[in-house]
């Protein structure tokens, strides 16, 4: 993306989070309150992250290559397991990347 | 002495004595403290990205939801495009319209105020609002943990995106990988539940299936489709209804 671009991206997505977060707050409760419109924001929530994980750690361009990545992914759900908290578990997840390359693999 | 006070509270100050309403205003600064720490791989990561310096910082102050922030630089890393990032920002912060819609009633507040709590208005500061049993302890944990995860938020994006402009490869420091991390994080919390362990397995399939024939971006539109289409079909309990037989 050109700078241009990226700013112009940079707005619109800002324009549209603060329209969305604005919208909850003019528009009447019960619109939202539906059990079917809570579970699927719920569960569009969950698959955007889980696909993220997915791009971020399997892909590279439009290949899907196993490389030091993986076993840091691997390293960050045991420390989520053991209830490490956000900013031990990204540190520890680059450190077992960084610590493989530095190695020689992935 | 015992008794409710004669006047409204929040606007004499007479809720700092409030227990209900400390305990609201602890709880909301150390969950500020522990959010905003992590502005600083949100910093790094989007300069590795490839955002600039001011970029970085205007997605922290103007978008400021940390999912649809991630997921941004995410797209613009994998050199995905422009409607592929703003797609995926804008449909991550569709539950910020849910909770602006749960906390409204509990903020009554007008104005510039209340364009003020809609931004502030996020996972972090929803979760201490509702939290709370007392309406002065809500309305204090919200613009209390808002504020502050605000303020700390963007303090530590514009570290951490210091840091990462000098960093150099990124790959050697590991940040690709936490990227991957943060994200996991940021799931984590929200797969308890049997049905989103479903919807998280069918993302995964059709992200790993899908990258390697379409653009970088629209793999996550496409798990993002089939949680709409789980949602919108699924019953929410069985045994309702006629139809025994199907």
């Amino acid at each position: 993306m050109t700078t241009t671009v990226l700013w112009a991206t940079v707005l619109v997505a800002s324009l549209l989070s603060l329209a969305l977060k604005l919208a909850g707050h003019l528009i009447p409760q019960h619109w939202l309150a539906t059990e079917r419109v809570q579970r699927t924001s719920t569960l569009v929530t969950v698959a955007l992250l889980v696909s993220l994980v997915v791009v971020q750690t399997f892909a590279d361009g439009q290949a899907l290559v196993v490389d030091a990545r993986v076993p840091a992914l691997a390293v960050a759900a045991i420390a989520l397991a053991l209830r490490a908290p956000f900013i031990v578990v990204v540190l520890l997840a680059a450190a077992t990347a960084a610590g493989l390359r530095a190695l020689g693999w992935g | 002495m015992p008794g409710r006070p004669w006047f409204p509270t929040g606007v004499t100050g007479a809720e700092g004595r409030d227990p209900a309403v400390r305990s609201a205003v602890r709880q909301g600064v150390s969950v500020a403290v522990a959010t905003g720490l992590y502005g600083v791989s949100f910093g790094a990561l989007s300069v590795v990205a490839g955002v600039s310096v001011p970029q970085t910082m205007a997605l922290s102050l103007l978008l400021f939801s940390g999912g649809s922030q991630f997921a941004l630089i995410g797209v613009v890393a994998a050199g995905g495009s422009p409607v592929a990032a703003v797609a995926t920002s804008t449909l991550l912060g569709v539950r910020n319209a849910l909770y602006g819609a749960v906390v409204a009633p509990l903020l009554g507040v007008r104005g510039w105020r209340r364009l003020a709590a809609a931004h502030l208005t996020i996972d972090e500061s929803t979760a201490v609002a509702v939290g709370q049993r007392e309406p002065a302890a809500t309305r204090a944990g919200f613009w209390v943990t808002g504020a502050g995860v605000f303020v700390l938020w963007n303090a530590f994006t514009l570290l951490g995106a210091l840091a990462g402009d000098a960093l150099g490869d990124p790959r050697a420091w590991g940040l690709d990988a936490a990227a991957g991390a943060a994200f996991l994080a940021l799931v984590w919390p929200r797969l308890a539940a049997r049905r989103a362990q479903v919807v998280a397995a069918l993302a995964v399939a059709v992200t790993a299936a899908l990258i390697p024939v379409v653009p970088a971006g629209v793999p996550v539109l496409a798990a993002a489709a089939v949680a709409i289409v789980a949602g919108l079909v699924a019953t929410p309990r069985a045994g309702a209804g006629t139809g025994a037989a199907a």
